[in-house]
């Protein structure tokens, strides 16, 4: 459910990005165009996205793997 | 003169820190290549940053701008700000585990050892450093032409004011060539990641700066409603000039970014793996910080300094910076591109040396033989010719930064996205489905590089694309020609028939062939365990 949840988010986040309802668009807002205000804010949801997926999708068996290294006599010498 | 003389001072910082870098280094290859593996997160965000951005975030986006308007932040700043994060989040921080549990230096290491293959490595190999040294190259060019570029002064001859130049543009090209030498050469990765964090900051600071300087001279919001009101420039306030099949086909572009060596070596060299958790939080702000005003003061360029020609639109900024900025600010400002260029070139030259040693000299015998202080000479040898060499090529190269960084580097990578995908998460996929990928993205380069070779401008200035091919859908024809001669797939850009291509041949030549050993899945798909 959890995953499917950040799917669908992704996926809204995703096609926010189209913005093809400000495509031809002359508003102007301040000294910015209304689409130059459209992806500015888009750019902060991205940064909202990605503290969600940090939050709930980080994968936290990796932060085992240096543990499992340092535990390792030869490590980090491979190749 | 005083822009030069601010420039020369940061050079002189630059090249200081990495010397200091060589002295703290170890000989071994581990450490010269990936600082030991020892980044911390805020080092990390910030170097990281510096390598994926290059000129063209600052030069070509303004460039871009000044020709299409403000719907190139959409179509490159923020479409990079979606997909960048999030394939350094699942992609990343799977490359970061793997290198630290079996010591990959490089992606070719991983898919040698993943699919137990020595020969389709070398050609994942071949081609992806045919496309990251144009990418290494334009980063000169854009070098040279800022340092020739800033150092302009005015002069009457007979009576005419004439411009001329204190750096000619080979001269600096040569500064730019000499001076990431000498950072990558003695400081390794760790002198360039110490350099990352100066250059990081001065060219994040640069739009602030730009936008403050240039705003106490020209009147940003009666300039923005002039041109929508001229229904010949209203299209630059807007995005009608974009295609929006073009825009949205234009989101595949950034899955280049993790699959550029440089950018994948560099996910390597994190201490932990919770460097990525605060990384892909700030990175889409950190783009817009950067791509926001300089998309903005493009567009203000079209109007305050009209009549550029498309080879000319890149150094609106610096023809802004010269016109409305002081001197001491100028070179603070041209301090900050150059920055933005060198940050990158600096781990492009460190990348292609990387795998140089490791995935030719080492992997055919060369550590065997010479140990592993000779594998760092070789490394720092290499980092030499290398550097002569896209120097010359540099020198003998007019095209333009965009058009070249696209057609060689950014769609090739971004097509070899789907083979890392299959290696990370697919356990049926198989050595032959990465090289039949490999195979076709390859073949596609080339097949568009030749048909964008063919291109002959259209008399009539209002046709946007010239087909190619008769065969259409829907009005929209399989491929033709945008007006700078890039080729179009169903108005689209060549990334799609690449990245779908380039998945259609993994999956369909890994299900008609043998996987790799049960031994080798278990070792990158051990049980209860997702890496």
């Amino acid at each position: 459910m959890k995953t499917a949840g950040l799917v669908l988010f992704a996926l809204i986040v995703y096609a926010l990005h189209q913005d093809f309802w400000y495509f031809d668009k002359l508003n102007v807002h301040g000294f910015l165009p209304v689409g130059l205000w459209y992806q500015a804010i888009f750019a902060c949801l991205c940064a909202f996205t990605m503290w969600v997926f940090g939050k709930f999708a980080w994968p936290e068996h990796l932060e085992h793997v240096e543990a499992e290294v340092l535990k390792k006599p030869d490590s980090g010498e491979g190749h | 003169m005083i822009p030069l003389i601010v420039i020369a001072i940061y050079l002189s910082i630059v090249v200081y820190i990495s010397i200091f870098a060589f002295r703290q280094g170890k000989s071994t290859g581990e450490d010269f290549f990936l600082a030991s593996r020892t980044i911390g997160s805020l080092v990390f965000f910030l170097s990281l940053f510096a390598t994926n951005m290059t000129a063209f975030a600052i030069l070509g986006s303004s460039g871009l701008a000044y020709q299409q308007g403000i719907g190139v932040f959409g179509l490159m700043a923020t479409s990079s700000g979606f997909v960048i994060p999030m394939s350094l989040f699942f992609i990343g921080t799977r490359l970061w585990a793997l290198g630290k549990k079996h010591g990959h230096m490089t992606q070719v290491q991983y898919f040698r050892d993943r699919w137990e293959c020595g020969s389709i490595g070398t050609v994942i190999f071949a081609l992806s450093v045919a496309m990251l040294v144009p990418y290494m190259i334009i980063s000169i060019i854009g070098g040279g032409r800022v340092l020739h570029d800033i150092s302009h002064y005015k002069q009457m001859v007979d009576g005419v004011e004439q411009t001329f130049y204190y750096v000619e543009y080979w001269q600096g090209c040569m500064i730019v060539a000499v001076t990431v030498t000498v950072i990558v050469f003695f400081g390794g990765m760790r002198g360039t990641v110490w350099v990352n964090i100066f250059q990081t900051i001065l060219f994040l600071l640069f739009g602030f700066v730009a936008v403050y300087a240039i705003s106490r001279e020209v009147d940003f919001g009666a300039i923005v409603a002039k041109l929508g009101e001229d229904k010949t420039k209203s299209y630059l306030v807007t995005r009608s000039r974009i295609d929006p099949w073009f825009f949205w086909s234009y989101t595949l572009v950034p899955l280049s970014s993790i699959m550029f060596p440089h950018m994948s070596i560099m996910c390597l060299s994190a201490r932990k793996v919770s460097a990525f958790k605060r990384t892909v939080v700030v990175y889409p702000i950190a783009i817009m910080l950067i791509w926001l005003p300089c998309v903005f003061l493009g567009v203000i360029g079209a109007s305050v300094i009209p009549g550029l020609k498309a080879g000319e639109t890149d150094g609106i900024l610096l023809l802004m910076l010269a016109k409305y900025a002081h001197p001491i600010l100028a070179g603070i400002l041209g301090a900050g591109i150059i920055s933005a260029v060198m940050g990158s070139d600096c781990h492009q030259v460190l990348a292609i040396s990387t795998m140089f040693t490791k995935d030719i000299f080492s992997y055919y015998g060369g550590d065997k033989k010479y140990g592993e202080k000779g594998v760092v000479w070789f490394g720092r040898a290499f980092i030499l010719l290398i550097t002569v060499v896209a120097y010359f090529i540099a020198l003998y190269t007019s095209q333009n930064i965009f058009e070249l960084a696209v057609r060689f580097a950014f769609s090739g990578f971004a097509a070899m996205a789907p083979v890392m995908l299959a290696a990370l998460f697919w356990k049926r996929s198989t050595k032959y489905g990465a090289l039949a990928s490999t195979l076709v993205v390859g073949g596609l380069l080339v097949f568009f590089y030749i048909l964008s070779n063919k291109f002959v401008p259209s008399k009539d200035p209002k046709v946007v694309l010239l087909p190619i091919w008769d065969f259409a859908i829907g009005g929209k024809y399989m491929l033709s020609w945008a007006k700078n001669g890039d080729i179009r797939f169903f108005n689209m850009h060549t990334v799609v028939p690449m990245v779908f291509g380039s998945a259609i041949a993994m999956v369909l030549v890994s299900l008609v062939t043998p996987p790799p050993s049960s031994a080798t899945i278990e070792k990158y798909f051990p049980p209860k365990s997702e890496i």
